[in-house]
Order: C-alpha cells, then structure tokens, then sequence
C-alpha cells in the first residue's frame, strides 16, 4: 500500500487574511449595532456605516480569497515531486483553514464558532460581499428620503453579517444562527413598508413558508449529529456538527445509510424552503413587495442561494444519503427539475417585471439544484456566481425604471415600453444582463448553465438534461417577452409621461398579494412624472454597469469551451477528492489555524471516468476523505451549439410573438386564450400559480387547521369538561368523607395532640430562659463539654 | 516539637476565657474573653498545623483572627449602645431576654 507513504503533510503557512476571515462577518455585525444605536444621529443617517462595513468586508473577503489561491498553487507547485512519484496527476488536497473557539456548551457538548475557508466559503464572501456593497450603494440613491431610512440600512448590513457568518460556519449550528438571522432579515426587509397591508402580509407569508422547511433544518442536525458524533470524535477529534467531520464521516463507509438517507432529506427540505424550490417557491415572488434593492440583494443574488450552498457545503452527506451517482434520478434532481420548467412557465403570464424576475430566479435556482443533484457540483456553485451579478443587475435596473421611468410602477403592461430610448444606460445593462441570463455565449450564463445542462446528461441524468434545455428556451423566451414589454414598443402609462397617483385603481381582485409599484413612504421626489421619464443618477447607474460589465466577463473565471487551463474555478474552489491523514487535517487546539495540505496516496481518482478513489471505495484506515470524485464532462461544441441553438430559438420566438401580440395587435395571437378553451385553461392555471396558494391557504391550511380546531373544541366539550365534571363530582364526595373522617378525627387530633405536648415542653423549660447572659453561656459551654465528652468516648 | 506544651497553653488560656465569660459581670470584661478563647482555639490550630506540617490551621487560624476583629466590633457597639441606654454595663441587670 502506498498510503503509508505517500499521503504525508505539510504545514504550509495560510496568511493573515485566511487566518482571520472570521473578521468579515464581525465588521458588519458591529456596523449594524452603530446604526442601530447612532445611526439617527449621524450625517448620512448610518448608510455611511453600511456602507464602509461592506467595503471592509470585501477588501478582507479579496485578500483571502487571493491569499487561498497563493495556497493552492504553492500545494500544486510543493506537490508535484511527489506526485510523480505516485505516478498520478490528481490535485493535491489543500485543507480548508478552520479555526474554531468554544462558544457554549451544554451537556457535555461543545457548540463551537469560528470559520471554515475553503474554496466554496470564498466564493460566496467575496458575491455577498460585493453585491452587498454595490446594492448599499445604489439603495443611497433609490431610497433617499424613506422614512425609515436608517432601518433600512441596518437591516441590509445585519443581513449581510448573517449571510457571511453562516458561509464561513465551521460547524452547522453557526450555519443555523446565519440561516435565521437571515431570514429574520428577509421578514423585515421584505415588510418595510409595512403600512400597506399586502407588504406586510407578504412579509409573514416567506416568513412562515420558510420556516417550514427550516424544521428540516433542525431535525436534519439532530440526526447528522446524533449518528456521526462517536465517530467523528474518535476519528477527528471534533463533533458532529463539525462540517468537516460530518464530510468525512459520509465518506468513510462507517456511515448508516439509513441515518445519511433521512439527514440528507430533512436538511433538502430546508433547501426547499429557503431557496424557493417547488412546492415552497411561493413565497419568492411575494417577497418582491420589499423595495427593490432588497429583491436584488437578498431574492435573486444572495439569500436565496443559502440551500444551494448547504448542500454544496455538506456535500458528502447528500452525495452518500441521496446516491447521487448511482441512479439517474433522486430526490434533489427531481425537486430541482419540477422547478426549474413550473417556474419558467409562470414568468410568461406576469405583468410585474420584478415578478418575472423573481420567477426566473426560482428557476435559475433549481438549476443550481439538478446540478447538484446529478453530480455537477462544480457548475452549480459557479452558477451561484455567475448567476449572482446578472441577477442582481437586472433586479437593479427594474429598480432604476421604476425610480426614474415609470413613476415607482412595476406594471409592464400599464407603464412600460419604449423606455430604451429615454434611459439607454438602464436598457443597455438590462439586455446584457438579460443575454447573460438566457446563456448566450461568450457572456457568463453560457459558461455555468450549459456546464450544468452538459453535466447532468454526463452524468446518467439524461432525461434532466432534456428537462435543463427546455428551461434554457423558456428563459430565452419569458426574458425576450419582458424586455419587450419594458424597453421597446410603445410607450403606456407612466412611461409616456403620464402622471397618475393611483396607480392601484385599476388593479385586479383576484390577486390581492399583487402589487404593482412600490408604495415608498417618501415625498422627495414626485416631481417624477410632471417632466417624464428620464435616465437615473450616477448613484445607482454606475452600480448597473459593473455588474453588467461583470455578467459579460464573470464566465471567463471557468471557461470550459477554451481548455483545462482556463478552468480557474475548478481549480482554486473545487475540493480535490483525496485521501488524507486523519490526524494531520484537524486542529490541535481551540482557535488554531490548521494550516495542512495532504495529498492523495494514490493515482485514482483523478479523472472522473475511473470509477475509483474517494466516494467508491471506502478510504484506507487512519485517512478520510473530505470530497466525493465528481466527473466533469468534457465541453463539446455539439452540445454547446445546440443549447445555443434553442436559446436563439427561443430569444427569435418570443421576440416575434411580443411584437405581433402586443405592438401589431395581430388578430390571429389577441384574445386567443379567449377562443381557445384549451389555452384559456392553461392560462388560468399559470395566472393562479397552478392553485398552490389556494392548496395552501384553502386546503392545506384549512384541512389541517379547521378539522384540529373543531376536535380540540369537541374534545374541549365532551372529553375534557366531562372529566373535569366528574373528577369535581368524585373529589367532592371523596372530600366529604375525607373532612368527617380523617380530617376531624386523625389530622386535627394529632395537632391538638402536638400543641398539648410543646405547651408542656415549654412550661417545663422555661426556667431556663432566664435572660441572663452568664447564664447562657455557661449553658453553651455545658452543651460543648458533652459534646467533646461524647466525642472522645465515641472515637476511644 | 513542643506541641503539647502549645495544647498545655491553650487549654490554660481556654479555661481562663471561660471562666472570666461565665463569672465576670463587665460586659466588656465577658468580650476579652471571649477574645481569650477565639485564640487559645488559634494556638491549638496552628500547634497542630505546626505538626502535621500542613498549610490548612494556618489559613483557619487566619479566618478565625478576621472573624474575632468582627465579633468585637459588633460587640463593643452593642455595649456601648447599652451603656448609652442605661449608664451601666453590668450584665446582672440585663434580663430582658427572660421568655
């Protein structure tokens, strides 16, 4: 065996920026406290503070993020000796820097806090970072004047501390107190105006929807935990809730698959409700009632990608629970699949453009999902990335049309249309964004989601990848449709400069939770609609063009199609499937920095196609395994030029239908969901949400609710109230008896027996009490004669 | 070690507090002894400590020492009250604690 060795460590330095990364949550957290506290009273009203915290975040998140490629390339350059040795070309296995402090502890079990910096935790602190502050930045602009202005900006930066301390949690209950303190975020962010009712009735609704599936979340770390503790303390010397430990426990072949099997679910089911995937996505799109900067942020970019990265981050545990390679289908594919078309789907019948938006997040969302779920771990996560910057631009400049073009409407169809002209800047980061987003290539959708698509066929999955190709033409198509709709065509409404203050008169009925506009508590600017549209400030433009410029450049970070060595991603995030020495991957002490690199003992396990190395056979004894061998599929222009193919398809299609439907007023498309019975079923299946609100709220909410109420009231009158009558009628007689028998005769005997006996006691003492200090003393001292007598005799 | 002589002491000492509490009228007279019998208890404590060479009756003994500085102060307040009430501090006359 060459284990014994080859799979020697080293101590490798991990730089001061690695080393405190936990300082990148902390910044924000404590600017969160100042402007709670001072904010009201500084110039800027505490945005300022928002502000700097998020920039010093970021600088720190990019020093280590550019520290950790340092570590990976010194690991490769350190390792190739020996890797020639062993014959193989696999990537050594750069250890994660943990570092981790006693925060509680309860029955004998630590709960610790600290970090875990990796490759994936990179990744997301530098996004959430950066979005952070350019959204903060842009919201300077966009809410200028709210009332609640200084609230605002202390919730987006607590939101910030919470989504950056749960990515970089090294064990899963701090991954839970990011979790919540986001979504305590989410309710109030999404509530701000909360005098309207339907803002704050949305508010409750991702609040509670989401906390349904966060009971997968809790139940899921009980099992983790209460499965693999024995294991990982013997092995690594760490608890069960440690991420690390709980990888490397699902590796290892010690696992029960039962336990691995219903962890893996629970924590999905959590997914589920944070990430917007079907059947809990219904709270996504109702969370658009939050100002827009929040949408971008926390409903598109951010937030919503915590269970993408929970199960990117705990990996292993899905990998083995859910047999990821082993079937070509499962529970986070199917889940991921069913979301990403009823999603698309239903972006077609919205008349809010930040609906639309919010649709095709739900939907870009399950794509992370089926790649994660078929094995395309890689492309998922980069998805995240790329996925971060358009999505958030194109949330920002449905933002900027509103602020600055359509009167603070949200409504295509009412107040829309022709508005490339009057705000080109808008327009021309809206369609880059929107290109970026539909996979044209070479912009950066094109480098994830066709990697995911590409993957996941590679993978065994192919009737998903059928399923991702007719999401990629749905995309085309809803993101063609709302382009049109928003920037060319006519001008209506708003849009052509009309000025209308109820905007809310001529909405429909039957969706009372949909708002067309932004109801912003302030008065500074309604000058707005007297001189018409017209292109927004630098404030909130200038946020638009770099993350237009980065949704056009950010796929080149893993570009499959141009060789192995453009894939920079897969490199520097992507954990190397080795064998490690247990021992030398885990901290000696509290808040130690592990600085290890191990790497693989042996040659497998490098390319996919060997079906061999981590995840296939069990790791040799005293090594673990931290990462399952993902295979990449290799990138073929066939493929590529299909998908591309649709998506033109789709981009042309629904292009021309837009301009014939709604500029032309062609006869043949106008009314036909009127003629057409068929037509006119499916659009009202869409327009209501394939009914799940009214499952929900109707069905599920009342056949639960209603039948448990009126049993607790039949049990209340029947059941309880007649114990309750009986136990009276039987106490009362018992007491009956009780009264003459015992309590006359037994209890109050004895006590006037009791009182007889101290009156006694008391009359034959009493001489002694005289009053008399001397007296008492030589009491005391008679009393301690005995007592030594006593002593002595009882101890000779 | 001349422990026994060190008990011998503290027994003499012990004997002399106690007769002086039971007999002495004076009220401040009775708290002297007292003090006489709090540290005829710290000689045995620190004899032993002594001879077991262990750390413990000394630190008890310096307990005892902190205890005694209290114990007089309330006591002597007490007298004072006293005397401030009824120009006298003969324990005889005191009687109001008879039941």
């Amino acid at each position: 065996m060459l284990a014994a060795e080859a799979s020697h460590s080293v101590s490798q330095s991990a730089g001061w920026f690695l080393e405190n990364a936990w300082l990148i949550p902390i910044i924000p957290a404590v600017a969160f406290a100042l402007i709670i506290f001072f904010g009201k009273k500084l110039p800027m009203k505490g945005s300022e503070l928002g502000v700097a915290s998020m920039i010093g975040s970021l600088i720190l998140a990019l020093g280590a993020a550019y520290q950790w490629i340092q570590r990976v390339d010194g690991a490769a350059g350190h390792s190739a000796a020996s890797l020639m040795k062993a014959g193989g070309e696999s990537s050594p296995f750069v250890g994660p820097v943990i570092r981790e402090w006693t925060w509680w502890q309860s029955g004998g079990v630590e709960f610790g806090i600290g970090q875990h910096i990796d490759g994936l935790a990179l990744t997301l602190l530098v996004v959430v970072a950066f979005i952070s502050s350019l959204v903060q930045i842009y919201s300077l602009e966009y809410l200028r004047g709210d009332r609640r202005y200084t609230h605002f900006f202390a919730a987006l930066t607590l939101f910030s501390a919470g989504m950056l301390s749960m990515v970089l949690a090294p064990n899963m209950v701090q991954l839970i107190l990011g979790w919540e303190i986001m979504g305590l975020c989410s309710f109030m962010l999404i509530g701000h105006w909360w005098e309207d009712q339907a803002n704050a009735r949305a508010a409750l609704k991702a609040f509670f929807t989401v906390r349904v599936g966060d009971v997968g979340l809790l139940v899921g770390t009980g099992i983790l935990f209460f499965s693999a503790n024995a294991w990982t303390q013997q092995n690594l010397g760490v608890s069960g809730f440690n991420i690390s430990g709980l990888s490397a426990w699902a590796m290892s072949g010690d696992a029960s698959q039962s336990a691995l099997t219903w962890g893996a679910v629970a924590l999905f089911i959590a997914c589920i409700g944070k990430s917007g995937q079907f059947p809990l996505h219904t709270w996504l799109p109702d969370a658009m009632a939050g100002p827009t900067p929040v949408s971008s942020l926390l409903h598109s970019s951010t937030m919503v990608v915590a269970g993408v990265f929970l199960v990117a981050r705990v990996y292993p545990v899905f990998w083995e629970g859910l047999e990821i390679t082993g079937t070509n289908i499962n529970f986070i594919a199917l889940i991921g699949g069913i979301t990403i078309v009823i999603a698309a789907l239903l972006a077609f019948v919205q008349h809010d453009i930040k609906k639309v938006l919010a649709y095709s997040t739900v939907s870009q969302l399950g794509y992370m999902m089926l790649g994660l779920g078929a094995g395309a771990w890689l492309p998922a996560v980069f998805h995240i990335f790329t996925h971060a910057f358009f999505k958030a631009c194109l949330f920002l400049a449905a933002g900027s049309v509103s602020h600055s073009g359509s009167h603070h409407s949200f409504d295509m169809k009412k107040d829309m249309g022709g508005l490339a002209k009057k705000m080109p800047l808008t327009a021309t980061t809206w369609i880059v964004s929107t290109l970026a987003l539909a996979g044209v290539f070479p912009l950066s959708g094109f480098f994830s989601k066709d990697e995911i698509i590409d993957n996941v066929g590679h993978n065994g999955y192919q009737a998903f990848m059928i399923v991702g190709l007719c999401g990629a033409f749905l995309t085309a198509a809803y993101m063609a449709r709302a382009t049109y709709l928003t920037f060319f065509g006519e001008a209506r409404g708003a849009a052509a400069g009309e000025h209308h203050d109820e905007h809310a008169t001529g909405h429909d009925d039957d969706h009372a939770d949909d708002h067309g506009h932004d109801v912003h508590g302030h008065d500074a600017h309604d000058d707005h609609g007297a001189h018409g549209p017209h292109e927004s400030p630098k404030l909130i433009t200038i946020p638009l063009v770099i993350l237009a410029s980065l949704a056009i450049v950010a796929g080149l970070a893993n570009a499959t199609p141009f060789g192995s060595s453009w894939e920079r991603f897969k490199k520097y995030v992507e954990p190397s499937p080795a064998y490690v020495a247990a021992e030398s991957t885990m901290a000696s002490g509290p808040g130690e920095a592990i600085t290890v690199v191990g790497w693989p003992s042996a040659s497998e396990g490098g390319e996919g196609e060997a079906k061999a190395g981590c995840s296939y056979e069990t790791p040799p004894v005293g090594e673990v395994c931290y990462f399952p061998a993902v295979s990449h599929a290799k990138f073929k222009w066939s493929k590529g030029l299909l998908s591309l193919g649709i998506v033109a398809v789709g981009l042309v299609s629904s292009w021309v239908f837009s301009v014939q439907y709604y500029t032309r007023r062609n006869r043949r498309l106008v009314g036909l969901t009127e003629r057409s019975r068929v037509l006119r079923g499916g659009y009202l299946f869409l327009w209501n949400k394939y009914y799940l609100d009214v499952l929900y709220e109707k069905f599920i909410v009342r056949a639960v609710a209603y039948p448990i109420a009126r049993a607790a009231n039949w049990f209340n009158q029947n059941v309880i109230d007649g114990v309750v009558n009986a136990s009276a009628r039987i106490s009362r007689r018992v007491a009956g008896w009780v009264y003459r028998n015992i309590d006359q005769r037994v209890v109050d005997g004895a006590v006037n027996t009791s009182g007889a006996a101290a009156r006694g006691t008391g009359g034959a003492l009493r001489p002694i009490q005289s009053g008399k200090v001397n007296q008492y003393g030589a009491l005391l001292f008679a009393a301690a004669a005995i007592g030594a007598l006593v002593l002595v005799i009882i101890n000779t | 070690m001349l422990t026994v002589q060190f008990l011998l002491l503290a027994a003499i000492l012990f004997a002399i507090g106690v007769y002086g509490v039971l007999a002495r009228k004076n009220a401040v007279m009775v708290l002297m002894s007292i003090e006489l019998i709090l540290n005829a208890v710290n000689l045995n404590l620190i004899a032993f400590a002594n001879r077991l060479q262990s750390i413990d009756g000394n630190t008890f003994a310096l307990y005892v020492i902190a205890i005694a500085a209290a114990e007089v102060g309330v006591g002597l307040a007490m007298v004072l009250l006293i005397f401030r009430n009824r120009r006298s501090i003969a324990l005889d006359e005191l009687s109001e604690m008879k039941g």
